[in-house]
C-alpha cells in the first residue's frame, strides 16, 4: 500500500481508449456529439490525442456501457449539456467528439 | 510546515506540530460549505508555493485540540490536467516534496452523483493516507426517492463514513469526534483498483452493497431549466439578469461610495483644521486619510459584487450563464464564466479581477486577469469627460448624434474589443504552455445557498481586500502625496516668486510646479514627447496613479484653475513652455485624441495592480500587464497623435 502514493496512480493510469470500431456494428458507431437533441446512446470508449483528455472523459463518467442522453443545447447550438452516471454536464463539441457511442434505437 | 511557503504563508495557522488534515472532493461537492462549517471566520488564504492557486487554511475544533484544515481545490481526478489538480495531486503523494502531504484526509461525496463521484474516491482511497469520508446532499437525495445505506457504504468502502447536511450542528459535532483521532480510522484491506475498467467493477459493487438508489430527476431543476436555458427565454433572463447584476454594481454602489469619499473628505477638513502645520495638515488629510477612503471606498462594489456571485453561483444561475455564453467568450479563447468578470469591470477592474475566482482554470484566470484593465472603468469616466469636452465642441453633431457621445462610445468599444483580444491573445500564449484544457462544466441542480456561506464569501473578499491591497493604495497614496507636495515652499520662496500666500490655488499650482514630482514629470519628458505630453501632463499622468480620475484635480492644480475639479477652461489656455512648438496651446487635437488613447491603455491605477497582485499571487503578472499596456498605451497614443494630426 505504501508505494501507492498517488504519484505512481498518476504515473500509471493507462487512459482508456476503447477502440469504438469493435465488433460487427461498425456502420453503427457516432460520437456523442453527432447525438440529436432528446437521443439517448451508450458509451463504447473515448478516445483523444491527449490520453490525460480520455483519462478526464472517463473520470467524469463517459465510462464503456454508460447510457448517455443529449439533454439541451445552447442557443448558439454549443456547448451541449448530457445526463450521465445520474448528473448533467455541459461540454463543447471538441470534447463530444471524444465519446464514441452507439445509439439506442 | 516547511520553509518554502514565504510570506504569502498565514502566520498563526501553520503551526508546526498540529496535525493537518486536507478536504478533497469534486466541486460543487459541498466541500467549501463543510469547510466553512468547521472553521469559521478563521479561515486564511495564501497562495501554493510556485503557483497561481489560491490555498485556503483554517483551524478547526476537534475532540482533541485543534487541527489544522486545509480546503484542496475542487477536482473531479486525480490525474491532473491544470495545474489547480496538479496541487491536489502533489498534496496527496507523500513522495512529491513541492507540497507537505496531510495527515489525513476528508474526502466529500455528494450522494446525488455518487456513482460519479465513486471514481474520484477509488483514486484517493489508494493514497497512502487514513480518509474519512463524508456524504453531503442526502437530504436532497430522499427528497428525490434516492436510497443510500451509510453504514453499508462504510463497510464497501473500509472507511469512517457519515453524513453532513449544509453544516448542520449535531452532525458537524460526531465529525468533529473523528476528526480528533485519524489513527484510529478504519483503511480499506484492499485499495481499490487502477484500472480504468476494474474501477467501474468496484463502484457497482460499492453502489450494490451500500443500497444505492440513484436519485430521480429533480423536478423543479428541469422545469427551471426549461425556461432559464431556453433558446430565447433563457437568453432574455440573462440578458435581464447581467442587466440587474450590472446595474447593481455600478449604481446601487454609487451612492455608498459617495459618502464614504464626502466623509473622509471631512474628516480630512477637521485634521486640516486642527492641525497648524500645513504640510503636515496635508500629509494627513490628503495623504493618508485620502489613501484610506481610496481603499474603502472600493468595498461596497466588492461586497456587492461577491453578494451576487455567490448567489449567483450558489444557486446554480453562473453555471447556465456561462452555458449561455459559451459560444461568445470562446471567441476569445475563454469559457462562459469569464463574462461576469469582464462585465464587472466596466464597473470597476477590482472587483472584475476579483470575479475571476469562479473560473476553475489557471490559464484563464490569467488570460481574462489580463483583459480586465482594459474595460473602460468608471475612474475612466471623468478624465475621458474633461478629455472630449475639451477636443469636440459640444454642439458638434454627426448626422442626428452628438459628436461627443460618439468618441465617447467609441473609447468604450475600443476598450472593450482591446479586453477580448488582449485575452485571445493571453489565453493562446498560454496554450503554447501546455495543451488546451477540455472544458467541461457540471450543471448542478438549482440549490438555495445559505446566507451564511454568502456572507462569509463577501466577508472573505473584503478583509482579503483590505489586507491585501489597502496596504499597496494607501502607500502609494501617501509616496504620490510626498512627490506631489514636496518640498513645501516657504513663504519667503512664494514672496520671491511673487505668489500671494493667501491666494490657495495660486500657492497650490507654485507648489506642484515645483514638486519633486515636476522632477520627474521633466525627467520622463523625453520618453513621452512624442506624444506631445509636456512635463506638466506627465506630472498628471503621475498623479492618476492613485486613481485615473486623480488626473482631472491634479491638471487643475497644474494650471491654477479657480475650481480644480473643472479645470477645462485653464487647461485651454494653457501654452507649451519651450521647445519648437513654445506659445502654441498645449492641448490640441493631436495631443487631446493621443491622452485619452494613453488612458484607455494605460494600467494606470495602482489599486488595479495591487489586486493583481494578490489574485494572482506574484508580482509576476502585475508586472507583465503594466509593461505591456504602458508599450500597447504609448504605441496606439502616438498613432492616434499622428492620424489626429494628419486629418486636422
Amino acid at each position: 500500500m505504501s508505494v501507492m502514493s498517488a504519484m505512481s496512480l498518476r504515473r500509471h493510469a493507462a487512459p482508456v481508449l476503447v477502440p469504438a470500431s469493435v465488433g460487427p456494428v461498425e456502420e453503427r458507431v457516432a460520437t456523442l456529439s453527432a447525438l440529436r437533441c432528446g437521443a439517448a446512446g451508450t458509451v463504447t470508449g473515448v478516445v483523444a490525442d491527449d490520453p490525460a483528455v480520455a483519462q478526464r472523459l472517463v473520470d467524469l463518467g463517459f465510462v464503456p456501457g454508460t447510457p448517455v442522453e443529449t439533454v439541451r443545447r445552447a442557443p448558439l447550438r454549443d456547448p451541449v449539456v448530457y445526463r450521465v452516471a445520474g448528473y448533467e454536464i455541459a461540454l463543447r463539441k471538441a470534447q463530444a467528439d471524444c465519446i464514441r457511442i452507439a445509439p439506442t434505437a | 510546515m516547511s520553509d518554502h511557503c514565504g510570506p504569502a504563508e498565514p502566520a498563526g495557522v501553520a503551526v508546526a506540530g498540529r496535525r493537518r488534515i486536507a478536504l478533497v472532493g469534486s466541486p460543487n461537492s459541498g466541500k467549501t460549505t463543510l469547510f466553512n462549517a468547521l472553521t469559521g471566520l478563521r479561515a486564511k488564504t495564501g497562495n501554493y508555493p510556485g503557483v497561481t492557486v489560491t490555498r485556503y487554511q483554517g483551524v478547526a475544533e476537534t475532540a482533541l485540540g485543534p487541527v489544522v484544515l486545509e480546503d484542496l481545490p475542487g477536482t473531479y481526478s486525480l490525474t491532473a490536467i491544470s495545474p489547480d489538480e496538479r496541487i491536489v495531486a502533489g498534496v496527496l503523494d507523500p513522495a512529491d516534496d513541492s507540497q507537505d502531504t496531510p495527515d489525513a484526509l476528508i474526502l466529500t461525496l455528494d450522494a446525488t452523483t455518487l456513482r460519479r463521484s465513486l471514481r474520484l474516491a477509488a483514486q484517493v482511497l489508494r493514497a497512502d493516507l487514513p480518509v474519512c469520508v463524508v456524504v453531503t446532499f442526502t437530504d436532497e437525495l430522499t427528497r428525490r426517492q434516492g436510497r443510500l445505506d451509510l453504514a453499508a457504504l462504510g463497510r464497501a468502502l473500509g472507511v469512517p463514513v457519515l453524513a453532513v447536511v449544509g453544516g448542520r450542528r449535531q452532525q458537524l459535532g460526531e465529525l468533529r469526534e473523528l476528526l480528533g483521532g485519524p489513527a484510529t480510522w478504519s483503511r480499506p484491506l484492499v485499495p481499490p483498483p487502477l484500472d480504468a475498467e476494474a474501477v467501474s467493477g468496484w463502484v457497482d459493487s460499492v453502489l450494490a452493497s451500500a443500497g444505492y438508489a440513484a436519485p430521480e430527476l429533480d423536478a423543479r431543476t428541469r422545469r427551471l431549466d426549461a425556461v432559464l436555458l431556453h433558446p430565447v427565454g433563457g437568453t432574455v433572463v440573462f440578458l435581464a439578469t447581467m442587466f440587474v447584476f450590472f446595474q447593481t454594481i455600478f449604481t446601487l454602489a454609487a451612492p455608498v461610495q459617495g459618502l464614504i469619499e464626502t466623509g473622509f473628505a471631512a474628516l480630512g477638513d477637521q485634521v486640516r483644521a486642527s492641525i497648524g502645520v500645513d504640510w503636515l495638515a496635508g500629509l494627513l488629510a490628503d495623504g493618508v486619510i485620502g489613501g484610506v477612503g481610496g481603499v474603502v471606498v472600493f468595498l461596497p462594489q466588492i461586497a456587492l459584487l461577491f453578494v451576487l456571485i455567490s448567489l449567483l453561483e450558489g444557486v446554480g444561475y453562473l453555471a447556465r450563464a456561462a452555458f449561455l455564453m459559451d459560444r461568445v467568450m470562446a471567441r476569445a479563447g475563454l469559457e462562459g464564466r469569464a463574462f461576469v468578470a469582464l462585465l464587472s469591470s466596466f464597473a470597476c477592474a477590482i472587483p472584475g479581477i476579483m470575479a475571476t475566482r469562479t473560473l476553475p482554470s489557471t490559464r484563464d484566470r490569467i488570460a481574462t486577469m489580463m483583459g480586465a484593465p482594459l474595460m473602460t472603468c468608471s475612474a475612466r469616466l471623468p478624465v475621458y469627460v474633461l478629455l472630449i469636452g475639451l477636443l469636440v465642441p459640444s454642439d458638434a453633431r454627426v448626422g442626428p448624434i452628438g459628436a461627443q457621445g460618439l468618441v465617447m462610445f467609441g473609447l468604450y468599444l475600443g476598450g472593450a474589443v482591446s479586453a477580448m483580444l488582449t485575452a485571445w491573445l493571453f489565453s493562446r500564449l498560454g496554450r503554447s504552455a501546455g495543451p488546451a484544457l477540455p472544458f467541461y462544466m457540471e450543471m448542478p441542480p438549482y440549490r438555495l445557498p445559505s446566507a451564511r456561506s454568502v456572507l462569509l464569501a463577501v466577508y472573505d473578499a473584503c478583509r482579503g481586500f483590505l489586507a491585501k491591497v489597502g496596504k499597496i493604495i494607501l502607500g502609494t497614496t501617501v509616496v504620490l502625496w510626498l512627490l506631489l507636495n514636496l518640498p513645501a515652499p516657504s513663504d519667503a520662496e512664494l514672496a520671491r516668486a511673487g505668489v500671494d500666500p493667501a491666494d490657495s490655488s495660486a500657492v497650490a499650482s507654485y507648489t506642484i510646479d515645483h514638486s519633486l514630482a515636476a522632477d520627474v514629470g521633466r525627467a520622463v519628458e523625453p520618453v513621452f514627447e512624442p506624444l506631445g505630453f509636456d512635463w506638466r501632463i506627465n506630472v498628471g499622468v503621475l498623479a492618476s496613479l492613485s486613481a485615473r480620475e486623480v488626473f482631472v484635480a491634479t491638471m487643475g492644480q497644474v494650471a491654477a484653475a479657480t475650481n480644480p475639479d473643472d479645470p477645462s477652461q485653464a487647461l485651454a489656455d494653457l501654452r507649451v513652455q519651450d521647445g519648437p512648438r513654445a506659445g502654441e496651446p498645449l492641448f490640441t487635437a493631436p495631443v487631446l485624441a493621443a491622452l485619452l488613447v494613453f488612458f484607455l491603455y494605460a494600467l494606470q491605477c495602482m489599486s488595479t495592480i495591487a489586486v493583481l497582485r494578490r489574485e494572482s499571487g506574484s508580482w509576476r503578472w502585475p508586472a507583465i500587464a503594466f509593461t505591456y499596456l504602458f508599450a500597447l498605451a504609448w504605441t496606439m497614443a502616438l498613432l492616434a497623435r499622428v492620424v489626429v494630426g494628419a486629418v486636422t
